[in-house]
């Protein structure tokens, strides 16, 4: 496997310190290339023995902790789910820098305290309306049921979606895929009934409404979690529900029970 | 120096420190409850765990049976009375988190599906699909975002614990967006911080996992329990350490040495069939085949890498269908973090470090010696994982211990006064120690990368798989050593905003600290039980080591051991076997309860 690195890239970082910079400037490293090595690896091997100031986030390094995104030749991606050899192959340069749309703290280092309140604008907790019934101390949940919301729970919390979102790029304070995704991801949950309530958040202006369909959310999600199907999903409930509230009254109430059988 | 100032701080943010900033909401709302983590919640260590988790759910299965599971796995060491209580809690626990929004796999009429696991005699482990751990922690994450008391400081670093009197009035962190150094007081103070599996060159554990809590407690005079014994998982990927399932061998892989052979076959783990059988070679006891690779390396029957040497798991013959059907996370984890397609190539891999048995001694209640310090999860040693914790054990006990030492915290804060503010001082000599040894030093010139890697090597070295004591003195010295060089450790970085080299020197400090507490716990335990082995030891010895480790630190900084006994309830000391025995073993066991 680990054959002896003859091979040699160039990968360019991008620079910022808030303590002595004006602006972000690009640094060029040579970094061997192996074949197992991601361009995490380059960064942790140009920290570990060239400059131990390198600034960035890591941890799991298996896709799953949702920590080392940043933008490699300008695509969001996760760093440790990218090899070096994708880019040495044409003799070509690796660029990475900080997630687009992010202020930056320093290097690679973005703030996502704003990212954070946005999830938790979608009351992403189950939410009970009813007394449960319950089974042995539980709710029943049969596999058809889990699988209408399941591919909504896998989201890792990396914010490529935002970085990728051209709309967050114009509004700052559009809600975004990952939390609108999240905010769906209990709306579809048999056990939830808390849709109505997370309509405030969703049915404003900065929620669904401002997704304009682009899906570059989906495309870079490399978890498959597709915010903008879920976006979708959610745009054609709410126009039904709008409907619907012409025809009958409390109209709303009753098609959120529904969903929740 | 800025002081802030809790009833309850939680230090860690994963599955434990979540549980346990919950508990200790619902104790008593009135409460004002931190949680403080160097990283985001969301990305603690928590979400990396696939298996599952256990508890008794299904009504062939007893309470009991897996009281008895956990004791002889754990090869008599845990503590009966709290192995009990576990079990007792765990479905619980487990069913409080569906009720929460946990995504658990289900049987197709609803109920929760369980699965079968390594040392389980029954199906008892709750799974959501091969991501429980992060289906867990995001859970326990979204679902503490409706608790109003629960106030976060993410990606701050804890550097001390704040100790007056013998009681434990809060810590100093550094908050790392801006550098500033700060006092976080409060009156009770949670330890789940994880383990330290960082500390040896080969682990599944993530970056973060540098026995930071650990660290603290010792270094605040709290014992560290056990610390001798070290899980490993005999399939880990070389470099990445990523952990490729058991599940890969149980569907037919075979473990094969650099000249293809089932070498296996050499260590009484019976004959190569082509098809796999329970209990036998490829599916031999985790402990059994990470020794037998050992073996194998000492005949030079491995393979050399720049990563060490390793064995090849082969799962060629399986086919790309079957592959795809039952081990598409396998296939993922290597094509996507490793480069390497299974279904065409050999998987490299040799045995990972994988977890901790030991850590911060705590009663059933999660309280250390030290008042005011509580402990849960894999950075506790309560104890119920004893010399080797079974497989999906560990989830349910962050849940478990997570809520009791959030609700004894809770419990504590609500009668005890705060302290009046003369700890301050303290956090201010903290600062300027801070700013002595790391951001002020001139002249140092030794890397961080170098001492941790040699760190790393040394306790390989000597409290790998297998410890003798002459090689655990030459870890002994070789780590007093390192820790001399630490003191001449050079930071290219002297910045305020985001220092990661100033954590990761940090870091190192814990770490040097917590491998001294290993070498010298397997050290003083002349015998072999469960994770520990001794060649120069090899049985069991219950007559003097019916015992738990208690590890120090004196004075001069050195360790110092001491021995508690393990409590007994019902299930007196018996072999630890697997296979046909195991069945007569358990139903003698029954008959003296």
């Amino acid at each position: 496997m680990a054959e002896a690195a003859k091979e040699k890239i160039v990968i360019e970082i991008a620079r910022y310190s808030p303590e002595t910079d004006h602006e972000p400037h690009f640094e060029s490293y040579e970094v061997p290339v192996k074949r197992e090595w991601v361009v995490l690896d380059a960064l942790n091997h140009i920290k570990d023995n060239v400059d131990g100031s390198l600034t960035y986030r890591w941890s799991c390094r298996m896709g799953i902790c949702g920590s080392c995104g940043m933008m490699v030749n300008g695509e969001p991606k996760l760093t440790c789910a990218t090899f070096l050899s994708n880019y040495a192959k044409d003799g070509g340069k690796i660029r990475v820098e900080p997630l687009r749309y992010f202020p930056i703290v320093r290097d690679l280092v973005t703030e996502i305290g704003g990212f954070v309140q946005k999830l938790k604008k979608a009351k992403p907790w189950l939410i009970r309306i009813t007394e449960p019934k319950l089974s042995e101390d539980r709710f029943l949940q049969t596999p058809e049921q889990l699988d209408r919301y399941k591919q909504f729970s896998m989201c890792i919390n990396c914010t490529l979606c935002y970085a990728a979102c051209p709309v967050v790029g114009l509004d700052p304070i559009f809600i975004g895929p990952a939390a609108l995704a999240l905010a769906q991801r209990y709306n579809m949950d048999s056990r939830d009934e808390g849709s109505a309530e997370r309509t405030a958040v969703l049915a404003h202006p900065d929620g669904v409404w401002g997704c304009t369909f682009v899906g570059e959310c989906t495309r870079v999600c490399p978890k498959h979690v597709d915010p903008a199907g879920a976006i979708q999903q959610y745009k054609i409930a709410a126009v039904f529900d709008w409907l619907k509230s012409f025809v009958t009254p409390r109209g709303r109430d009753a098609s959120s029970s529904a969903a929740n059988d | 120096m800025e002081a802030s100032s809790h009833d309850v701080l939680l230090v860690g943010g994963g599955g434990a420190g979540l549980r346990a900033a919950i508990a200790a909401a619902e104790v008593n709302p009135q409460l004002n409850i931190a949680v403080l983590s160097k990283v985001y919640p969301m990305r603690s260590h928590t979400v990396s765990a696939e298996g599952g988790a256990a508890g008794v759910a299904k009504s062939d299965d007893s309470l009991d049976e897996h009281a008895y599971d956990t004791i002889s796995g754990g090869d008599w060491l845990p503590d009966q009375d709290a192995v009990e209580e576990f079990v007792r809690e765990a479905p619980q626990e487990l069913s409080q988190l569906e009720r929460w929004g946990c995504p658990w796999n289900r049987e197709p009429d609803g109920h929760i599906a369980v699965r079968a696991f390594g040392g389980m005699k029954k199906m008892r482990t709750w799974f959501a699909a091969d991501k429980t751990g992060f289906h867990m922690l995001h859970t326990l994450f979204q679902t503490s975002l409706k608790y109003q008391p629960i106030t976060r400081y993410d990606e701050w670093f804890v550097t001390k614990l704040l100790v007056d009197e013998g009681r434990v009035r809060g810590v100093v962190a550094i908050e790392l967006m801006t550098g500033r150094i700060q006092a976080v007081l409060a009156k009770a103070v949670i330890l789940c911080t994880g383990g330290c599996g960082r500390v040896f060159p080969f682990t599944t554990n993530a970056n973060i996992k540098s026995g930071d809590g650990m660290a603290l407690a010792y270094r605040a005079g709290a014992p560290l329990k056990d610390m001798e014994f070290v899980q490993y998982h005999p399939t880990g990927l070389p470099f990445t350490g990523i952990l490729i399932t058991e599940a890969a061998r149980a569907e037919g892989g075979y473990m094969l040495n650099k000249d293809g052979y089932r070498y296996l076959q050499d260590y009484n783990l019976g004959k190569p069939e082509p098809k796999p059988v329970l209990r036998c070679m490829e599916l031999g006891p985790r402990d059994r085949l990470s020794q037998a690779f050992v073996h194998e390396d000492k005949k030079g029957r491995t393979t050399s890498t720049p990563y060490g040497p390793v064995v090849h798991l082969d799962l060629r013959h399986l086919g790309e269908k079957l592959i795809n059907a039952k081990l598409p996370f396998v296939r993922e984890l290597c094509q996507k973090y490793q480069n390497i397609d299974p279904v065409r190539e050999l998987i490299p891999v040799r045995p990972v470090v994988h977890y901790m048995m030991g850590g911060v001694s705590t009663d059933i209640q999660g309280a250390t010696p030290l008042e005011g310090l509580y402990a849960a999860g894999e950075v506790a040693c309560v104890s119920i994982n004893g010399a080797n914790r079974l497989g999906s054990n560990s989830l349910p006990e962050c849940l478990v211990f997570g809520a009791r030492a959030g609700k004894a915290a809770a419990e504590y804060a609500s009668t005890h006064e705060a302290e009046n503010g003369a700890i301050l001082a303290q956090a201010a000599d903290e600062e300027a120690r801070l700013k002595a040894e790391f951001l002020d030093k001139r002249g140092g010139s030794e890397r961080i990368a170098n001492i941790r890697s040699e760190m790393q090597a040394t306790i390989e070295n000597s409290a790998g798989i297998y410890r003798e004591e002459a090689s655990l003195k030459e870890g002994q010295h070789k780590l007093h050593e390192l820790h001399e060089r630490f003191n001449h450790i050079s930071l290219d970085d002297r910045s305020h905003t985001f220092n990661t080299e100033l954590e990761s020197a940090l870091e190192l400090g814990f770490m040097l600290e917590v491998a001294q507490s290993i070498v010298t716990a397997a050290m003083h335990r002349t015998e072999s039980r469960g994770a520990h082995q001794r060649t120069d030891h090899p049985a069991r010895d219950d007559a003097k080591f019916l015992t738990h480790s208690l590890i120090y630190r004196s004075a001069d900084g050195r360790p110092r051991v001491e021995y508690s006994p393990v409590k007994i309830t019902r299930w007196p000391p018996g072999e630890r076997v697997y296979g046909q025995q195991a069945h007569q073993t358990q139903q003698a066991a029954k008959r003296v309860s």
